[in-house]
């Protein structure tokens, strides 16, 4: 391939466009609202760590595009002065003219953010700052793998610091160890600075170390005899049981809340992996099924009026997966004969058809209208009232295992190959045989069971159901998350749910902005990474098959099928 | 294994849809005749709700073009579009406000009809091209179901994207005082922004109509979704056409915005979404890739979701069944699907390719 040395131009182009970026930060309120939150305090907050992000990315994509070390440099200048030009252009803008009637998070306090509160003395700051910024992305460009790896996974250990700062300070209240340790990294509000530079040596190291000898350790658990790698397996598990189980207790009530909504999310995303990741069948009514399985226990536990039964929360839960199961079933066979995008809209009409009938006059006398139904009792068994969240983590958790141990058999079955052949092609898969009538109504009925078994949990944890909280957003998120992690991958769907639900919940300023970054996420997945962050390896291999891969990417995608399968 | 004719009618899946079409068409038919031997509704307000329907029906159509362009090249369903139309009316709210303020909008009601229009029109294009550079064109030769993912991606961006920019509350649309009101046709009382929104809307369908058949882009445009292979070797710069179709669908939605917002009087960032999907059901009712099936299924839409409530629901006891005109759009969308996935109209597409 013949290669042309780039014109200064592309730098300057490279700027316009991360400054664009830099600018459209600001404007939909996301530089404000995250700097309220400081990742090392008195030295940089949430919002500031963004923007500079813009710079690094400048410079990183005029490094790479540059390939020689001086040239990499100088465009790094360029492009990082233009994004800088950019949002000083913005600033004098907003400052001269009041367009906050408009762009409501055009405020002061925005503009005293990006000038580092010194007012229109600050510009030439702000020049600087993101040209500076923007050299260390275009030296990061040129540093081997061997330094950027580790400066990333350093980097990333402060952020992750600075941002659960509140949570790690509460889990290390108690004992003298923890208390000394508290001391050192944090103050009563952040992360201290030593505490930062702490927190990147170690995460440096261990990447270092990773490296080094990583390969070798796992090498060595490979070629362990059979017995021992059965028990070091058990082992692990067993840790993992423990950990799990005391885990509500060590991190408090709150995130024990968002733990459940994670497996509550991880159960949608089992199912919905079911029929997007096996069967390839994209279903946006996702949501339906949920609400299914909330509806039914609902009735058949509470106490109130609409009540139809008086079960317990233990046998209202397979009755609602038989029920979820069964509607899986009849939603499916109408739409037997509809394939790829059309499928799509058909179910997100379902969806939203069933949204609306609940909400309505004509089924109210039953369902409860807007209303919803209130007052479920919570799980009782032996006596043992399961009414925290952490002890409604332990059901959850508990479903999640199962579900996705059925999930897992499923894949490995001859059911669970039919759904790949289908999702592959659906002439051919008749063709060999396959029947594919009976194996998508069983892709939705279990898929169904799935959420409605989340559904089920979800219900008995907020104690009643409102139709509000079944709507087209939650099949978005379960979309968006078994994207992330992979679709059709099993560990992709925790994964994903972990950021997507967990990161969002656990940081309220996030929240606001979810959506926003969910849509952004599933663009750029699709573009970037279409096998998501944790991909089952023939998926991976299917979706790259058309672009002649490069050697590198082959090797990283044989790593992570041996990884797969280790 | 073969199996006859009459095993295959009679087989479960057969029958349940054969059931679920039987029991839609009584309900429709025993709803209808129900109401109308009542005699609850008298012949005006069935007059108000025909014009009702007529106006939002040619404005899903005049979105629906959006989508038939570009399913006819692409092949995809453009999931973001009912959020194009939402950036268009809502951008152009401003520049209505603006007006609204300085008095411009009553002193010169067309000039400045006329600029809202164009402002809409233009934002709508620009970020219809926007997402087609960023989240379409870049998977054009990837699997289906990514571009589509990458669409709904899209689609949640820019709502988003527009309540993190002006907020997550309605805007209520500037009156023009000319549209205040009634204006009488044939003895018929109609309101004036209705009126506004059939004419503006046909006007638009027609212009947009004569340029796909007669301009010499058009015919390029059509000779890209009859083969994009074959029109590229005959000289047709294909990623032109396709930008260009992405453009005036968008520019369709971004007029149709500004329409829809005189009707209902109000913008916010989810405005998009529902009327989104209904166009789409209008293309799908037409016919995908059949511009005027896309106008005549909008309308036909229109019609149905206005008057169907009050003919096929009322008739049936259901309470306050104005609360479910959606799902009568949905419940027509999924039975389209369903049953006549080429439309009423017929396909224009060769089967092969959809």
């Amino acid at each position: 391939m013949i290669t042309r040395r780039p014109r200064w131009t592309s730098y300057l182009g490279i700027g316009a466009v991360t400054g664009g970026v830099a600018v459209f930060l600001a404007l939909v309120g996301m530089v404000e609202t995250f700097s309220r939150r400081q990742i090392i305090v008195g030295v940089i907050s949430l919002g500031h760590a963004l923007l500079l992000l813009t710079g690094l990315a400048s410079g990183y994509a005029a490094g790479r595009r540059a390939g020689r070390p001086a040239a990499a440099l100088g465009g790094g200048v360029l492009a990082g002065a233009a994004t800088g030009v950019v949002v000083a252009a913005f600033v004098v803008l907003g400052t001269s003219v009041d367009f906050r009637h408009m762009f409501v998070a055009s405020s002061p306090g925005l503009y005293d953010i990006l000038t580092f509160a010194r007012g229109r003395a600050g510009l030439p700051l702000v020049v600087l700052a993101w040209t500076l910024v923007s050299v260390v992305g275009a030296g990061l460009a040129l540093l081997p793998a061997t330094i950027r790896r580790p400066a990333f996974a350093g980097a990333v250990t402060v952020i992750f610091l600075g941002l659960f700062q509140e949570l790690l300070q509460l889990t290390l209240q108690e004992g003298t160890v923890q208390t000394l340790l508290r001391g050192f990294l944090f103050t009563g509000d952040g992360l201290l600075p030593r505490g930062a530079l702490t927190g990147f040596a170690v995460a440096a190291v261990g990447s270092i170390a990773s490296w080094r000898w990583g390969a070798t350790v796992r090498g060595r658990a490979r070629s362990m005899p059979p017995r021992s790698r059965r028990i070091s397996a058990y082992t692990a598990l067993l840790l993992a049981v423990i950990i799990l189980f005391y885990l509500p207790r060590i991190v408090g009530e709150f995130p024990s809340q968002v733990l459940v909504f994670v497996g509550l999310f991880t159960l949608m995303g089992l199912g919905l992996n079911l029929e997007v990741g096996f069967a390839g069948l994209l279903d946006l009514g996702f949501v339906a099924f949920f609400a299914i399985g909330a509806y039914t226990v609902a009735l058949l536990t509470t106490p109130e009026k609409y009540a139809i039964a008086q079960f317990s929360f233990w046998l209202a839960v397979p009755v609602a997966l038989v029920v979820s199961l069964v509607a899986g079933v009849f939603f499916g066979l109408p739409i037997l004969g509809i394939r790829g995008d059309y499928l799509a809209i058909a179910t997100l009409g379902f969806g939203e058809i069933m949204r609306l009938l609940v909400l309505s006059d004509f089924l109210k006398p039953w369902l409860g209208g807007s209303r919803g139904i209130i007052n479920l009792p919570k799980p009782i068994i032996f006596g043992y009232e399961f009414k925290e969240f952490g002890q409604l983590f332990w059901i959850t958790i508990v479903a999640s295992a199962f579900i996705a141990f059925v999930a897992a058999r499923l894949r490995d079955s001859r059911l669970g190959r039919s759904w790949m052949a289908i999702r592959e092609d659906e002439d051919v898969a008749e063709a060999m045989g396959i029947n594919t009538v009976t194996s998508k109504l069983l892709a939705y009925g279990i898929g169904g069971a799935f959420a409605g078994m989340g559904g089920a949990i979800f219900a008995v944890m907020i104690g009643s159901v409102f139709p509000h909280s079944f709507n087209l957003l939650v099949s978005i998120n379960t979309l968006a998350l078994i994207i992330v992690g992979g679709m059709g991958s099993l560990p992709g769907v925790i994964v994903g749910s972990l950021f997507l639900v967990g990161l969002p919940e656990l940081l309220r300023e996030f929240a606001e902005f979810r959506y926003l970054v969910y849509g952004a996420v599933l663009i750029l997945m699709m573009i970037v990474r279409p096998e998501g962050l944790w991909p089952e390896a023939a998926r991976a291999r299917e979706l790259h098959a058309e672009e002649a891969p490069a050697p590198a990417a082959e090797e990283a995608l044989a790593a992570v099928g041996s990884d797969g399968e280790a | 294994m073969r199996r006859s004719f009459w095993q295959r009618f009679f087989s479960p899946i057969t029958l349940f849809l054969w059931a679920f079409r039987i029991v839609v068409i009584l309900a429709i038919l025993v709803g209808s005749f129900r109401t109308l031997t009542a005699g609850k509704y008298a012949g005006d307000q069935w007059i108000d709700v025909i014009v009702f329907g007529l106006s939002q029906g040619s404005i899903y159509a005049l979105i629906a073009l959006g989508y038939t362009m570009v399913y006819g090249i692409l092949r995809m369903i453009n999931f973001a579009h009912g959020e194009i139309f939402m950036s268009g009316a809502y951008t152009a709210y401003f520049v209505a406000a603006a007006f609204l303020s300085s008095g411009f909008l009553n002193r010169n009601p067309v000039v400045s009809l006329l600029v809202v229009i164009a402002v809409a029109m233009a934002t709508s294009t620009a970020i219809a091209l926007l997402v087609e550079r960023i989240a379409y064109r870049p998977l054009r030769r990837a699997p289906r179901l990514v571009p589509l993912i990458s669409a709904i991606g899209a689609s949640f961006f820019l709502q988003y994207t527009f309540r993190g920019f002006f907020g997550a509350g309605f805007q209520a649309y500037p009156d023009w005082n000319v549209l205040k009101g009634e204006v009488v046709l044939a003895g018929i009382g109609v309101l004036r922004t209705q009126a506004v929104a059939i004419v503006g809307a046909l006007f638009l369908m027609t212009v947009l109509y004569l340029f796909v058949m007669r301009t010499k882009t058009g015919t390029a445009m059509r000779a890209v979704s009859e083969d994009m292979e074959v029109a590229a070797m005959m000289g047709i710069d294909v990623d032109r056409i396709i930008v260009i179709t992405f453009g005036v669908g968008a520019a369709a939605a971004g007029a149709a915005g500004v329409l829809y917002a005189l009707v209902f009087r109000q913008v916010w960032f989810f405005m998009g979404f529902v009327p989104g999907i209904k166009a789409f059901t209008a293309a799908v009712l037409g016919g995908i890739g059949n511009i005027p099936g896309a106008m005549v299924g909008g309308i036909f839409l229109g019609l149905i979701e206005s008057a169907g409530p009050i003919l096929f629901l009322d008739g049936l006891g259901i309470p306050s069944p104005n609360q479910l005109k959606d799902v009568i759009a949905f419940v027509m969308l999924v039975m389209v699907l369903i049953f006549r996935p080429t439309g009423i109209l017929g396909e224009r597409l060769a089967t092969k390719k959809a």
